[in-house]
């Protein structure tokens, strides 16, 4: 009797899991096409990419700019942060992609890459017409032994050679307002030897098709070049614009000016924007949990990142919008963004601004985890001691007081996650403050300075004074 | 029924010791503590008098109950006997008292006491040698089963469990603790309850009120078939049936197993009456059975057991250089390799706050290893020093005696450290910070330094130039050893290895500043 029910009962699963796989069988059928579909959506349709017309020459500009300073390396990293080869078969591979689906926009420097970026760059687009592609290069004469004339006209006829053209689309002069006094040290890199004087006349001779300037640190300058718009006819300018520094690059750091300012002051004038980064070195991407549900919830089918470029490609003055696209797959992200740009309505902008007031709520310190630091002759890890702050930082752990809700279990969760993510040796507490570190810094982060808030944060953590 | 009752408390009484002493977390310290304060030898050193007037009484009233309930060691040497009664029924059998033994003992542990040989007393007093068991033996154990769990917790994303590290803290303490442990096993396996009743200075003094003991195991004559099966299931081999039916009460530790073994129910656990007389004796009068037998299982076992230290040893290092290796492979990538930091050499050991000074501790701690199980920080580690062996001494490579710790006060039940507030420990100067020029880091590699000042708790160490007259040149440490308390931050913190450029010289007497 017993052995029968057992007969049956394997009988009746037996023919339960056959329904099931057929059915598996039918449906499998019924996603191949919707993956199909969905493949031939994503399919990049040629000739829709979205041009900005520049006022001065009438020329389309792609609002896609390829930024050239993260080539990709031999090893598969980025050359921005390693001593490698670049790896010029996949650069012109790059290239000709984005060619092909319309970005006409080269943007390098010959400070990148080391100083390989030019000349790679060069190498590849020299294989394409040469009315096919604008380049924008620099004078990057940072070092002062480059302060001299001689020197910036060499560094410039080398960009030339290097690139292998006789003109340049657009030229600026490099990071105006970088170093302790922006004001002075731009009078010694362009005013005192006569580069922009000579500049300006290799612009009047027509191998500079359009001068202009990027900005970085002190709005001094910046002022004071605006101010003489008239006298020297900025064609662009270069300027940091993004959705969380549209109103907080003040608050990030005291030494930035909100993205506000710099645009209304640009388009004031009607002198076009070129943006650089869009994504705030990937803190734009790599956002906290709840920001990319956020995010996503509006629009599940677009990347994180894609809100940055499509919000700084939305300001109607911005010619172009430059992405240093290392890997096959940004390039791809980025060129369904913009082909074509559906810019983004002023709701849409309202959203991302709260979006970023929520991200302010959360003052992370902008460590992308480059490595740039390491290795610290110390034996710190800084790099993770700093993401697993963010990490507390983001996920509510870092708790102002004892009467913070959450306290025991913030205090927990960051206490026994910092042994586990920083061995004890290595935590910040054993940062001495030498400052060998600092200098790397691409974020320009005060890290001992960090280091030893965090080290202080932990102590009172411990000591139980908050 | 008794005897199942004996047992039922003697196992929630050695699970609490036990956890109180491989817990590292402070719950068991905070709820448990206590349990170390009622151990005899403790509280006596402590001059806890309450709990010595309550054992006292204990014993007077009940018999040495303590031995079975109480005791750790009591109890772990009954699991030891459980497991030989398992191998062999009815193993026991009757020997006479080995009086002078037990006198001398006990007479060598009270002189040792007052010389301050501590590490004599430390020895044989039994709560501590079973303390140094469970944190050398088993807390090892049970700190891997939390590092799995933790290791579990971290691919869950919980906080639950964190990672401890697990060192051997003293190799002499882990070497006295297995010697113990495996001499224990083979007297008690064979023999039960050999060390309370020879040894144990605890066992001695609780005889003198044990053999007065107004409740007590008798043995009725008339209902006795004399079958010796209460006297061959005697671990304190304290029965003879031959010799008149007497029991020696100063030996019998109250187990009950020989009224539970009684087919014939003759033997009862009843009050002393004063006009009776069954068949209790004190003294009674000594059986000529020879105990050059037990003498020789105990020479025998000592000497099995030294290679057998030797062996396990040698086993426990090889199992914990291997977890350390593979601890270390999960350190590498772009990070600059950490030398390990060396103690320097102290001219005066450095004891925690709260033990007053060196001679307070010496005289008080019997070395049960609690406040260095107890330790968060890695600081404690019993001593290698023979006039300290075994006691508690501080060092700050690992870690340093942190200002909000307070937990080997409060914990030791023999009041060798004497509890403390977090006010109190603060302002209790343990030692003083001592600068090494030729391993300051700003004289050395050029660099700013600062770190020992930034964490100095109590503001000691203030940072000045190394040249007084160029205002430019780096910064070194000076010590205000006024404010010094000897907590270690500096040591432990100071980037300088090996040996760090700033070191604790400990105090003989700690004062208040």
């Amino acid at each position: 009797m017993k052995k029968d029910i057992n007969r049956r009962d394997f009988l009746k699963r037996f023919g339960l899991g056959a329904s099931v796989v057929g059915l598996t069988l039918a449906s499998c059928d019924s996603t191949k096409d919707k993956v199909a579909y969905t493949a031939s959506k994503s399919e990049l349709p040629t000739g829709k990419m979205t041009y900005r017309t520049n006022p001065k020459t009438g020329q389309k500009v792609s609002i896609l700019g390829y930024g050239c300073m993260r080539w990709p390396t031999k090893s598969g990293g980025s050359a921005r942060y390693e001593d490698e080869e670049i790896d010029q078969e996949t650069v012109n591979n790059l290239v000709d992609t984005a060619i092909k689906y319309g970005v006409n926009y080269f943007d390098t420097s010959p400070a990148y890459c080391k100083g390989k970026s030019e000349h790679a760059t060069g190498i590849a687009l020299s294989r394409h017409p040469r009315n096919s592609y604008y380049i924008a290069t620099k004078l990057s004469n940072f070092a002062p032994e480059t302060w001299s004339r001689q020197a910036g006209i060499d560094m410039y006829r080398n960009s030339l050679k290097e690139l292998q053209t006789d003109y340049i689309d657009y030229m600026l002069l490099h990071g105006v307002g970088m170093g302790d006094d922006g004001m002075d040290e731009f009078n010694k890199r362009y005013i005192d030897n006569g580069i922009l004087d000579f500049l300006i006349s290799e612009r009047e001779a027509g191998r500079i098709r359009n001068l202009g300037f990027s900005y970085h640190g002190d709005i001094r300058v910046f002022d004071y070049l605006l101010a003489n718009h008239d006298k020297y006819k900025w064609d662009f300018v270069q300027i940091q614009l993004n959705y969380l520094d549209w109103k907080h690059a003040k608050e990030i750091n005291e030494r930035n000016t909100n993205a506000e300012y710099l645009y209304n002051e640009l388009a004031k004038r009607h002198i076009p924007a070129v943006i650089m980064e869009p994504l705030l070195g990937g803190r734009l991407s790599n956002v906290p949990d709840h920001i990319v549900t956020r995010l996503k919830q509006r629009e599940p089918e677009r990347s994180v990142a894609s809100w940055a470029f499509r919000y700084a490609g939305s300001h109607p003055d911005v010619l172009t919008v430059l992405s240093g696209m290392t890997y096959k797959e940004h390039l791809i992200d980025n060129l369904n963004s913009f082909c074509p740009l559906k810019t983004l309505s002023s709701e849409e902008m309202n959203f991302l601004y709260s979006t970023a007031d929520l991200m302010m709520q959360y003052p992370t310190i902008p460590c992308n985890d480059c490595k740039y630091c390491m290795p610290c002759p110390y034996g710190l890890d800084i790099p993770s001691i700093l993401l697993h702050y963010n990490k507390c930082v983001n996920e509510g752990n870092v708790p102002e007081s004892s009467k913070s809700e959450n306290y025991a279990e913030a205090r927990r969760a960051f206490l026994v996650g910092y042994d586990r993510s920083v061995p004890k040796l290595r935590q910040a507490n054993h940062c001495i403050g030498c400052y060998q570190c600092a200098p790397h810094c691409p974020q320009s982060i005060d890290i001992p300075k960090e280091l030893h808030r965090i080290d202080e944060f932990v102590e009172n953590l411990k000591t139980g004074k908050i | 029924m008794l005897k199942r009752v004996r047992q039922i408390i003697a196992v929630i009484s050695i699970i609490m010791v036990t956890f109180l002493f491989v817990d590292f977390t402070g719950i068991a310290a905070r709820y448990l503590g206590w349990i170390a304060k009622v151990q005899f030898l403790p509280a006596l050193l402590a001059l806890n008098v309450g709990v010595i007037i309550f054992l006292l009484a204990l014993t007077l009233v009940f018999g040495r109950v303590y031995c079975s309930v109480i005791c750790p060691l009591g109890i772990l040497q009954d699991g030891f006997g459980w497991i030989g009664k398992k191998a062999k029924k009815n193993r026991y059998t009757y020997s006479k008292e080995k009086r002078i033994l037990r006198y001398v003992m006990l007479v060598l542990t009270v002189i040792a006491f007052i010389a301050g040989i501590a590490s004599f007393v430390a020895l044989l007093a039994p709560y501590s040698a079973y303390g140094r068991i469970a944190s050398s033996l088993f807390a090892p154990i049970w700190d891997g089963c939390n590092n799995l769990l933790a290791d579990w917790a971290e691919k869950h994303e919980s906080y639950a469990f964190y990672t401890v590290d697990t060192y051997i803290k003293g190799g002499i303490t882990l070497g006295v603790a297995i010697v113990t442990f495996v001499v224990l096993f083979i007297l008690a396996w064979r023999n039960g309850r050999t060390y309370c009743n020879t040894i144990c200075p605890v066992g001695t003094i609780l005889s003198f009120f044990a053999r007065y003991s107004i409740f007590r195991p008798v043995i009725d004559t008339k209902k006795c078939i004399d079958c010796k099966l209460c006297e061959r299931n005697c671990k304190a081999s304290c029965i003879s049936i031959a010799n008149g039916h007497q029991i020696d009460y100063s030996r019998c530790v109250t187990c009950f197993d020989c009224i539970e073994k009684c087919p014939k129910g003759a033997m009862t656990y009843t009050y002393r009456r004063p006009e009776k007389n069954v068949a209790s004796s004190v003294e009674g009068d000594q059986v000529k059975i020879s105990d050059a037998d037990t003498k020789a299982e105990i020479n025998a076992s000592s000497k099995t057991d030294v290679s057998r230290r030797g062996f396990l040893a040698s086993g426990v290092a090889m199992a914990t250089v291997a977890m350390i290796e593979a601890k270390e492979k999960t350190t590498d990538g772009g990070l600059a390799v950490i030398e390990e930091k060396k103690i320097p050499n102290r001219k005066t050991p450095i004891v925690p706050p709260g033990a007053q000074g060196i001679r307070h501790l010496t005289r008080h701690c019997t070395a049960c290893q609690l406040c260095i199980s107890e330790c968060p920080n890695d600081v404690l580690r019993p001593s290698t020093d023979v006039s300290m062996l075994m006691q508690p001494v501080s060092s700050y490579e690992r870690g340093y005696c942190r200002p909000e710790c307070t937990r080997c006060s409060n914990v030791c039940p023999t009041g060798a450290i004497i509890p403390l507030s977090r006010a109190d420990k603060s302002s209790v100067q343990i030692g003083h910070a001592v600068w090494v020029k030729e391993n300051c880091i700003p004289l050395t590699d050029g660099v700013e330094c600062g770190n020992c000042a930034r964490h100095c708790p109590t503001g000691a160490i203030m940072m000045v130039n190394s040249d007084p007259n160029n205002p430019e040149s780096k910064k070194i440490p000076v010590v205000n050893t006024e404010r010094c308390i000897g907590c270690g931050a500096c040591e432990n913190l100071c980037p300088a290895r090996p040996f760090s450029a700033i070191y604790v010289e400990g105090h003989e007497n700690h004062r208040i500043i």
